[in-house]
């Protein structure tokens, strides 16, 4: 083993790296930092190397043309050996690696770490996560399938609403005036030189920061962080109660970024690849383009937004959430550091943790869009065939042939985006069903041009006939009286 | 004081390397600042008369989906060089020719002759058979290009995907714009 040594010396003499390395990986942290709690920045960190290593490797094959990058991914995931477990970990690599990203910050945020001195921490930390979304989004544009090709649409579409320069950044954004291949390629420079260049960078501040600053101790309550004695007291705590963070705390860092690599090679040897979907080809329209997991929650809010609101929403929600969390240290960066004494911190992580929650849940399976396939695919319920008259059925079929199955569900099935019709007669009596087909309203367009009168009169006829057993429809009063005969109805005698 | 002099001497030798170096910079790198900015064009600046084929293919009264390829296009375009157009025929010259684009956020809409309604798979929304807006998150009607009936063939000027600000390849008349 005597040359080894040699080696190492030989080397050691002319890197002079072992003093530093060893004074960074001895240095002392707070005890109860060596905490589970502290690992998700190094995990992302390690995600970030898996993401380049994968991503290397899939460049090797990947062709960045509008017209071949299709198909190279179909020979990546059909033809070459491990190509699609390649493709696979790369995917599942940055699903994980937004979760594990978003997880970090919500931890930093309740610990107080953005606190003095670790301003700048945070705020290259928020560069990260923005980086973070643009390569999840940069990346969906290199499987250039329909989902790309219209989430590129999207993206147009949102930029067309800046104000003035609209149309200049759309041409920007796509490098010319449609998708084409000068989109792909600027997409590809983003994804794999302009943004992990730049993330390798601020990821290598964050980490010196973390290293020079020492890492955020654990949060007391009553431990109030003052700029003037702060760096004076952590001082103190890291020599009366710290360890050497090689081995003390890097041993749970190891173990959770090998189990998150475990997971995400699992999900991928499991789920396989994320697509590619159908061909871009802008021609074939038969496609309901989705955003991958991570925008989900972005589809929803964008089909929620009232009309009048959405353009503001868009343009300034961005720049004040993002000029929020930029700023939070500036304004916050002394005082309680534990969640315990923190409610409002507490309560908008939880808040932000429900909204994100529920907006992907629904995004997931879209209530808002209309089944474009309800119409001619799902049969009207045989309960409903069984007991009705004849012009109930002509109306049924009125029903399915106009698509009103595309929003309106039967029988738990058909689109969302207009209510359930099973109890719909209990809701509504006769006039108010063809006042509602006649002028929709609501979401619901007017079909008055679109349909005969008979066919409304068939149609109703239907509608009027789904209420539950043992339930009346509902029906207007004042015609009970009128049909009873009970109350003569006014000006009955001029008639 | 000599050796102050000396310093200051060579901190003026920086200083001018300095200043050089920021000046080769510029001189080469603004002119790279039109080559990144080389896509932008006014509104408009991308759009052509675009061959449609014959109009008589278009049945009266009906809208069918049309495509062409896009006037301006690279070889590695591939498939994207397309785009598809809903032509509507309403009277014997008289068309409407409407971008795929919803005017929400440019998903492509789908034609149901059945219910006379065209509808988008991405947030709902839903447009008339004129293109005028139905219902949904959309801020207006379908974008409409203009068009002219020429030689026997279906013309539309268009050539830039449509949106609410690249919108010149649009007559105004046909959606109830709101801003």
């Amino acid at each position: 083993m005597h040359w080894l040594k040699q080696t190492y010396d030989w080397f050691e003499r002319r890197l002079q790296l072992e003093g530093p390395i060893k004074e960074t990986v001895l240095h002392p942290v707070p005890r109860n930092t060596a905490s589970w709690w502290y690992v998700f920045g190094s995990a992302s960190f390690v995600l970030l190397m898996l993401q380049i290593a994968t991503g290397i490797l899939l460049a090797i094959v990947y062709v960045p043309s509008a017209g071949e990058a299709w198909n190279s991914l179909q020979v990546l995931n059909q033809q070459l050996p491990l190509g699609w477990f390649l493709r696979a970990m790369h995917g599942w690599g940055s699903n994980f690696m937004v979760a594990v990203v978003l997880i970090h910050m919500a931890q930093v945020f309740l610990f107080g770490a953005y606190k003095f001195p670790r301003e700048l921490t945070w705020i290259l930390g928020v560069f990260l996560l923005l980086m973070t979304l643009g390569m999840a989004f940069t990346g969906q544009v290199m499987r250039f399938d329909q989902d790309a090709y219209w989430g590129l649409g999207i993206g147009a579409s949102i930029v067309a609403r800046v104000p003035l320069v609209g149309g200049a950044l759309v041409n920007l954004l796509l490098g010319g005036p449609i998708i084409a291949g000068p989109t792909l390629t600027r997409f590809f420079a983003l994804h794999v030189f302009v943004i992990p260049g730049l993330m390798l960078a601020f990821a290598g501040l964050h980490i010196w920061m973390v290293i020079v600053l020492g890492i955020n101790d654990w949060p007391m309550p009553g431990r109030i962080v003052r700029r003037s004695t702060y760096v004076q007291e952590y001082k103190e705590l890291t020599h009366k109660d710290g360890i050497p963070f090689v081995p003390g705390a890097v041993w749970k860092d190891m173990m959770f970024s090998a189990a998150i690599l475990f997971a995400v090679a699992l999900c991928a040897a499991v789920w396989g690849p994320f697509g590619p979907t159908g061909v871009p080809d802008p021609t074939i329209i038969q496609t309901v383009p989705k955003p991958d997991f991570y925008f989900l929650w972005i589809y929803t809010i964008l089909s929620f937004l009232p009309e009048n609101l959405e353009t503001p929403f868009i343009l300034i929600a961005p720049i004040v959430g993002i000029g929020f969390l930029l700023a939070l240290p500036l304004f916050a960066g002394e005082g309680e550091k534990s969640w315990r004494r923190r409610p409002i911190a507490v309560l908008s992580i939880t808040v932000l943790a429900v909204g994100f929650a529920v907006c992907q849940h629904l995004g997931t399976y879209t209530p808002w869009s209309p089944e474009m396939q309800a119409w001619s695919g799902d049969a009207v319920p045989i309960r409903y065939v069984h007991t009705a008259t004849p012009l109930g059925r002509q109306g049924q079929i009125v029903f399915q042939e106009k698509q009103c199955r595309n929003c309106h569900m039967l029988g738990g099935v058909g689109g969302q985006r207009g209510p359930a019709l099973d109890g719909v007669a209990t809701r509504l009596t006769y006039d108010q069903l063809v006042r509602q087909v006649l002028q929709g309203g609501g979401n619901m367009p007017a079909y008055g041009k679109n349909l005969s009168p008979p066919q409304v009169t068939a149609l109703v006829s239907f509608l009027e006939t789904l209420h539950p057993e043992g339930q009346r429809p509902a029906q207007d009063a004042s015609q009970q009286y009128i049909s009873s005969g009970e109350l003569d109805p006014p000006h009955s005698a001029s008639q | 004081m000599s050796d102050e002099k000396e310093v200051s001497r060579r901190w003026l030798l920086v200083s001018i390397g300095v200043l050089l170096n920021g000046a080769v910079a510029l001189l080469i790198a603004t002119p790279v600042v039109g080559y990144l900015l080389g896509p932008i064009r006014k509104n408009g600046g991308y759009d052509s008369w675009i061959d449609l084929g014959d109009f008589s293919q278009f049945p009266l009264g009906q809208t069918r989906l049309a495509s062409f390829v896009n006037p301006k296009s690279m070889p590695w375009d591939g498939a994207t060089s397309k785009a598809a157009c809903w032509v509507r025929r309403v009277q014997d010259q008289k068309f409407q020719v409407f971008a795929i684009n919803c005017a929400h956020l440019g998903c492509p809409v789908r034609w149901f002759p059945q219910s006379e309604l065209f509808m988008c798979p991405c947030h709902g929304g839903v447009y008339y058979a004129d293109g005028s807006r139905a219902a949904g998150p959309p801020p207006r009607g379908l974008f409409e290009y203009n068009y002219k009936v020429q030689n026997g063939k279906l013309m539309i000027d268009g050539g830039q995907m449509p949106t609410l600000s690249t919108t010149a390849a649009v007559r105004k008349g046909s959606s109830e714009c709101t801003g």
